[in-house]
């Protein structure tokens, strides 16, 4: 029997768990000695009071849109995926190829070019562990944790061999040609006749791509076939093996679906803002993943919200390490306190909102 | 005047918004057997695990030989000489008989001076009660009977004066369930105080003195049983009038639908668990397999319904069907027309998270005609097609948006029921159709088999009640040890006979 109307399952928990999460996190502020408030109204003059700190955050929601997808398609398939952090960077080696080695024409041919690959390379990335999982039972997040390894040093192996232009001292790809760029948020307003918005902000029209991809991952997991095995798996293996769903296959097709969407980072982050392949262009954000598809409750609209959040606290910590002496770390500590409330610690928050509804229940 | 034995005034315990018992009041009187009958969910459990300290009463109070008692925990029970025996045991299965008995009450650092003084007790009890048992053997050599025996011991030698059983014979033969009886009765000579949780009417009816009926959290009636009868205790039960009996006429069963012939399955294991089983069944007739849990029943439905690899040959309408290639599944069963109506329904039949509608497709949610093209479903056509399904199965809440888990086990039963009959198989498999439902769905349950019986299916019973094969079945089969002790008419043997063969005693061989 449920005791409380979904809604406040949704809404009221993620809620709460952050606003403990923001309670601990000005104690901490304190602890260091300045002031919680001034440092929140620094978070959101520098985010969400200008066009550039918008342009800033929704770069960052975009990464975390494409990593919380990723973690929550497998959630649903009881697959918890820590590789996307290796995964996106495979996806990076993805973008960069189809960048450098095919003449584009224009942007809008290079981005679909550029998705296939970063998915593809994503998606193998994701399913070498997948296989391991469903056909020898090696447990998925020990080995996408390792997978992690791997392609960071895969990364490197190629940044400063293969791919590094000759010559160069830096451990990077060549600059993308022109015709490979994206068009940033500030392209596009200047496209509108708003001239001085975004003033160079890295978000650009993979934030787009990446709304779409929250209505494919909602309409793949209520609305499909591939989604309904998905969910049954998850919920239940005695109950898939009796209706003929095959593990194995859910297992790779989920990991690779997976996979491929923390690839797809990619293009925001390698083809949009950096425009050649970097070392550590990740940032993490595949482990912020998992904290968004937490947060979010493992549904692309939840991510969405969750990927906003987390987008704000990367630009406001970004601008308070800028303007005070609280380092940046700090968001970190705050992230990982977002993470222990609402994944670790739901039921903490949960049970005593229970017994609150349970009381006006009996009126 | 004595004083009850045990006795409870007004216990009330909701869980959430669910009022698991409401206002209960029992007077047991030393030296008796008190039977609390109830169904699926009617609050028997709830209301012991309060009187053996697992849950605390919201109201209420506990009075044992007439004096008030509260009992926080279990240690607080045991010493107020209540003693219980759960429906799965709660014996350490590596230990001896002796090592399980003294375990929790060692009372010192060193163990042999325990050991030594529990054999002798043991001893005196075993006499006294006619409770044998070797102490050493070790617990997982020793059959079901025997355990339960251990577990009424453990609870005597902790100087238990009223002694819970909850369905205790839920996995014993009927030989076993009577030695058991007997073993109770003598007890009930002893002076000791006995409460009997079950639902099963017949064993009401043969070794209690007074029963009580509870239905929905409350208690309905308290009667003597020898001024009862099981019709009487059925109403009291359900709140109207229940057939007990199956009303069937005689099967016509016309051609050979399923043949099955030199079934072996081994397990991860290793081990063996059928053997060479041969068996068919007829379109229009229902063949019952009786046996007790473990047997190799569980196996031979997994095989028919494609998740067990086996070797032999299983043919459907006279074709073979693969049962080792990677496309032997619960799929290509299906799309050879047999349905399967799981053993656990909890665990297999149903996702307990999914909504009705979503589980009123679940092993057919491939198929075309619930979808709108390769890739999207038709969710809202299978919600119209549930809820229709769910009134013509009378499943209540008759709503599609209810997650599974919501449902009663016999609504539960229903919507697997109703998945699986309405796709017109030739060959239906049933494991348990009744396990865990109440006597109302039980009836149209059985009805709904029977019906596709008439319809002309072929349906293959698996059931741990005997009572239900020997109604429902044409013929019935008994299984023991993966195998097939035999073949009777159930109109033509009984009870003491099955029980025999399902005990692996085959008295005459009339195969």
């Amino acid at each position: 029997m449920d005791v409380m109307p979904k809604w406040a399952d949704v809404v009221l928990v993620p809620l709460f768990s952050l606003l403990l999460a923001a309670f601990l996190s000005a104690l901490l502020i304190l602890a260091i000695g300045e002031s919680p408030s001034e440092a929140l109204s620094l978070m959101v003059q520098g985010t969400l009071l200008r066009s550039a700190g918008w342009g800033y955050m929704l770069y960052y929601t975009t990464n975390f849109i494409f990593t919380g997808l990723a973690v929550s398609v497998a959630f649903h398939a009881s697959l918890f995926n820590i590789g996307g952090e290796g995964q996106a960077m495979m996806g990076g080696l993805g973008v960069s190829l189809v960048c450098l080695f095919i003449p584009w024409p224009h942007w809008s041919l290079a981005i679909v070019g550029a998705s296939v690959g970063a998915a593809v390379f994503g998606m193998i990335w994701a399913g070498l562990p997948a296989y391991l999982q469903a056909k020898r039972g090696s447990h998925i997040v020990i080995t996408t944790i390792m997978f992690n390894f791997i392609a960071a040093g895969v990364l490197n192996f190629f940044l400063v061999g293969a791919l590094k232009p000759k010559g160069s001292m830096d451990p990077a790809t060549a600059n993308f040609p022109a015709s490979t760029h994206l068009p940033t948020f500030e392209d596009m307003a200047q496209l509108v006749g708003f001239e001085k918005m975004f003033r160079s902000a890295p978000a650009n029209v993979s934030f787009f791509i990446a709304l779409l991809a929250c209505v494919a991952v909602w309409y793949l997991i209520w609305r499909s076939p591939l989604g309904y095995e998905i969910r049954a798996l998850g919920k239940s293996g005695p109950a898939a093996r009796y209706a003929g769903i095959g593990s194995v296959k859910v297992i790779m097709i989920t990991m690779m679906i997976s996979g491929a969407l923390c690839g797809l980072m990619a293009i925001n982050t390698t083809q949009g803002e950096s425009e050649r392949l970097i070392l550590n262009f990740t940032e993490g954000a595949g482990f912020i993943g998992i904290a968004v598809a937490l947060m979010g409750r493992s549904h692309p609209l939840g991510v969405l919200l969750a990927a906003l959040l987390f987008g704000f606290l990367y630009q406001g910590g970004a601008e308070l390490a800028l303007w005070t002496k609280i380092p940046r770390e700090l968001i970190i500590v705050i992230q990982a306190l977002v993470i222990l409330f609402t994944g670790a610690l739901t039921m903490m928050v949960r049970a005593p909102l229970e017994r609150l509804f349970l009381m006006a229940w009996r009126g | 005047m004595t004083n009850p034995a045990i006795e409870l005034k007004g216990i009330s315990k909701a869980f959430g918004p669910v009022q698991a018992n409401k206002d209960i009041s029992i007077r047991v009187m030393p030296g008796t057997i008190h039977g609390i009958i109830g169904e699926n969910g009617a609050g028997k459990s709830t209301l012991m695990s309060i009187l053996y300290g697992f849950y605390k009463a919201d109201a209420g109070e506990v009075f044992i030989s007439g004096k008030k008692t509260s009992i926080p925990d279990s240690q607080a029970a045991i010493s107020a000489g209540i003693g219980m025996v759960f429906q799965h045991f709660k014996l350490v299965e590596n230990f001896t008989v002796l090592e399980n008995i003294v375990l929790g009450a060692e009372s010192g650092a060193f163990l042999a001076p325990a050991l030594r003084k529990a054999r002798a007790e043991l001893a005196e009890l075993a006499a006294e009660y006619e409770l044998n048992v070797d102490p050493d053997a070790v617990i997982e050599e020793i059959g079901v009977g025997m355990q339960q025996r251990v577990e009424i011991l453990k609870a005597l030698y902790r100087k238990a004066n009223i002694l819970i059983l909850d369905e205790p014979t839920g996995v014993l033969t009927p030989a076993e369930a009577d030695q058991l009886f007997r073993i109770l009765g003598r007890l009930r000579e002893e002076g000791k105080t006995i409460i009997l949780i079950t639902h099963k009417l017949r064993e009401i009816m043969e070794i209690t003195d007074t029963v009580s009926v509870m239905r929905r959290g409350e208690m309905t009636a308290t009667v003597k049983t020898s001024e009862t009868s099981p019709e009487h205790l059925a109403e009291l039960m359900v709140g109207r009038k229940v057939l007990l009996r199956v009303d069937k006429t005689a099967a016509q069963p016309k051609h050979q639908v399923l043949e099955v012939s030199g079934l072996n399955v081994v397990d991860e294991a290793g081990v063996l668990r059928l053997k060479d089983i041969s068996l068919n069944v007829r379109a229009g007739e229902i063949l019952g397999i009786a046996g007790v849990a473990g047997n190799g029943q569980s196996e031979l439905l997994q095989v028919l319904g494609g998740y067990q690899p086996a070797t032999g040959s299983i043919r459907v309408n006279g074709s073979e069907i693969d049962l080792t290639g990677s496309s032997s599944d619960g799929q290509s069963r299906r799309a050879r027309g047999i349905a399967h109506v799981p053993e656990d329904r909890q665990r297999e039949g149903l996702i307990m998270d999914f909504m009705a509608w979503e589980n009123a497709i679940f092993g057919y949610h491939r198929d075309p005609a619930h979808q709108l093209n390769r890739f999207l479903m038709d969710n809202a056509a299978v919600r119209e097609e549930t809820a229709a399904k769910m009134a013509r199965f009378d499943v209540r809440p008759p709503n599609p948006n209810l997650t599974a888990k919501n449902f009663s086990g016999g609504n539960q039963q229903k919507i697997v029921l109703a998945r699986e009959i309405e796709r017109n198989p030739d060959l239906l498999l049933v494991g348990q159709p009744t396990r865990g439902v109440d006597i109302g769905a039980i009836e149209f349950i059985h009805k709904q088999i029977v019906e596709l019986r008439d319809r002309g299916k072929a349906i293959l019973l698996v059931s741990v009640e005997l009572d239900e094969i020997l109604s429902l079945s044409d013929r019935v089969a008994v299984m023991f040890d993966g195998q097939i002790m035999g073949e009777r008419d159930p109109s033509k043997t009984n009870e003491k006979e099955l029980g025999l063969l399902m005990a692996g005693v085959i008295s005459e061989a009339r195969i």
